[in-house]
């Protein structure tokens, strides 16, 4: 396994995109730090990037890998190793080098520029959402053979978590308004990864204090330890799902 | 000649009477008159009480007559924890200098380091209170200076502290560069007219920086407010000035710089509203002129409930604020106009410093989360942030009236 871990990670390392993702996070933090001396404030505006760009990048490039690779994966086949040790190793090389790209980009400016306890929930945060987006992109990829709609539906599954899923969240939020929803609520964020790291991370910065009623309760939850036990069972539970879901199909398919 | 003589009797006569007028009594512990009591009895009205360094525990000090006191180097009169220190039933009266420590704390009595009742021409200068129930404390009492005091408690719960300097149903007070830290308001007034504030600094209350109700016709000015509990909340009143004030770092959950309920025809001048969770919360108000104000990094600049009418906002300056105005109905009776807003997105053609397209400064989202609160969740997510931008192209739920339509391009300087 550690071989085909070697292998798959020195393919990365060739594409060079991974490093180009490493620059721009740490070019971006930087430029970040630069224009503003708040370290919350920073924090506050990497939470964007942390929330958007990561999971789009983890997703597309996790789904356009597993095609590139998909003839030495066929020719790994052939040889007397397992189908999951194959599809393991594949998930920890790309999950790993997406999670060394981010902590190093965004890591290293913050430990050099100093940004406190905030700090290292953004990066636990951003190391989650690239691990959940790496398991998720690996089920599209197994789910179709054909690259395009991979790609269609690894960017859907981004669009869904995203977009989609807020624009519901917010209609049921408004048609039952007159109801206590903040139980309710709360449970249908944790369906939501990325819902769940922002609201972690809202909590964690002082601007929480102009969420009223509702972050108080969320922040109560959230902020106890079986809260924290809770949420980091969901989250662990948003990576480990969709990957032995795409390790089932992966083992029983025909290539 | 005769004239002459005359004024010279006229002015040996003026110093006979200014002889026999205020001996001064020294109170020294080490000293013939050990008791400020005894000498209180003891003294004339119009006599000096000087009253040198020690320590002097006396219980309550009950003053009838009009008398100087003078503390030197801050004798301390101590309640034990037990006593209101000193009670002041007189008029013109003077109290300099003193320090006062630990009051009783009782629940149905106010006790207070200096009590005042019903007097008039007073002076409370240059005097120190540490842990004291109520500080200064004044009820149907007039032309009082209350001057360079220094006020300091550290309660921890908010039911065994009181406030620093409480008015009740009094007028014309003069309240100047006194420092309030630690009580339950810092500044509280309830029918107090005619009165100035100026130049003091009440910070870290329990729960107001100031707090007043039904005390009309009074001006505030060049006071700080900072790291109160609740911020400043005033209600019910009309004719207020504020001007020149600083509200700063007022943050929590149910915490405001300024808090306007009921409050009309009034004027809020050149204030500083820095890092306040709500700059200014405004609720039945009416007629008031907003004017060279400063908000910056507030959660809120202003929340102004459509229950307010008439008030103007010209010529502030709105910078790094999350949101500049929010509201909670489409109704708009006030008008905003002229102000600088760091958002501002649009254009000068003709170079004249005022944007050519009006400004929106209620956003979508902060509408949507004062009427479901619960929204809040989405906060900071995409899809708000899409949403806004939509609704900033074609306003449908923000109130159309509520824009400013010439917005200022540049930071107004007020210095």
């Amino acid at each position: 396994m550690a071989r085909i871990v070697k292998y798959v990670f020195l393919d990365i390392l060739r594409t060079r995109f991974i490093l180009l993702y490493t620059a721009f996070l740490l070019i971006s933090t930087i430029a970040l730090f630069q224009l503003d001396s708040d370290s919350s404030k920073v924090v506050m505006s990497l939470l964007n990037i942390v929330l958007m760009v990561v999971p789009l990048i983890s997703i597309v490039f996790a789904t356009i890998h597993f095609y590139n690779s998909y003839e030495f994966i066929e020719l790994m086949l052939a040889q007397p190793v397992k189908r999951n040790v194959i599809f393991i190793s594949e998930y920890a090389a790309v999950a790993v080098s997406l999670c060394v790209a981010f902590v190093v980009g965004v890591g290293i400016p913050m430990l050099v520029y100093g940004a406190g306890a905030s700090g290292v929930t953004l990066l636990f945060c951003g190391i989650v959402l690239t691990l959940v987006f790496t398991s998720l992109a690996f089920l599209a990829s197994v789910v179709t053979r054909d690259k395009a709609k991979a790609i269609g539906i690894a960017l859907l599954f981004w669009f869904y978590f995203s977009l989609i899923y807020d624009g519901l969240l917010l209609w049921i939020v408004y048609t039952f308004s007159d109801y206590p929803l903040e139980k309710i609520t709360l449970s249908l964020v944790a369906l939501n990864p990325v819902d769940l790291a922002r609201i972690i991370m809202l909590l964690q910065l002082d601007i929480s204090a102009l969420m009223g009623y509702t972050g108080a309760f969320y922040k109560d939850f959230l902020g106890s330890n079986l809260g924290a036990i809770a949420s980091a069972g969901i989250l662990l539970v948003w990576i480990a799902a969709p990957l032995a879901w795409a390790q089932r199909i992966f083992s029983k398919k025909d290539l | 000649m005769l004239i002459q003589r005359y004024s010279l009797i006229s002015l040996a006569w003026c110093f006979i009477t200014l002889g026999s007028y205020g001996h001064t009594i020294v109170v020294d512990r080490s000293g013939k008159n050990k008791s400020i009591k005894r000498a209180i009895a003891s003294a004339q009205p119009g006599d000096t009480i000087r009253i040198k360094p020690g320590n002097y525990r006396e219980g309550n000090i009950v003053l009838e007559k009009s008398l100087v006191i003078l503390g030197e180097n801050y004798p301390v009169l101590d309640g034990d924890h037990k006593f209101e220190i000193l009670t002041i039933h007189a008029h013109h009266v003077t109290i300099q200098g003193l320090a006062f420590i630990n009051t009783g704390v009782a629940s149905i009595n106010d006790l207070a380091a200096i009590k005042v009742l019903d007097s008039k021409h007073l002076y409370i200068r240059n005097n120190r209170l540490e842990n004291t129930f109520f500080g200064i404390h004044l009820s149907n009492s007039s032309q009082v200076w209350i001057e360079n005091n220094e006020l300091h408690s550290d309660v921890k719960t908010e039911h065994q502290i009181g406030n620093g300097i409480h008015l009740w149903k009094c007028n014309h007070i003069t309240i100047n560069s006194n420092k309030v830290r630690g009580h339950r308001d810092g500044i509280y007034f309830e029918f107090v007219t005619n009165t100035l504030i100026t130049g003091n600094r009440s910070e870290g209350n329990m729960r107001y920086g100031l707090h007043f109700m039904f005390s009309h016709n009074n001006e505030y000015r060049d006071n700080h407010f900072v790291n109160n509990g609740a911020g400043v909340a005033v209600m019910y009143t009309a004719g207020v000035k504020m001007i020149n004030n600083t509200f700063e770092h007022n943050w929590g959950s149910s915490s405001y710089g300024m808090l306007l309920k009921d409050i009309r025809d009034s004027y809020v001048k050149g204030n500083v509203f820095i890092q306040n969770s709500v700059g200014i919360f405004m609720e039945g108000s009416s007629r008031i002129e907003f004017t060279e104000n400063t908000f910056s990094k507030n959660g809120y600049a202003v929340k102004l409930q459509a229950s307010c009418d008439g008030n103007n906002f010209t010529r502030n300056n709105f910078s790094a604020n999350t949101f500049d105005i929010a509201t909670n109905g489409s109704l708009v009776l006030n008008k905003v106009n002229g102000n600088y807003w760091d958002k501002y997105e649009g254009y000068d053609l003709n170079r004249d410093h005022v944007g050519d397209v009006p400004y929106r400064p209620v956003s979508m989202y902060a509408m949507i989360v004062e009427e479901t609160p619960t929204a809040v969740l989405l906060w900071r997510s995409f899809l708000v942030f899409l949403l806004d931008r939509a609704e900033k192209a074609i306003p449908a739920i923000t109130p159309e009236n509520l824009k400013d339509d010439s917005p200022s391009m540049k930071p107004y300087d007020f210095n």
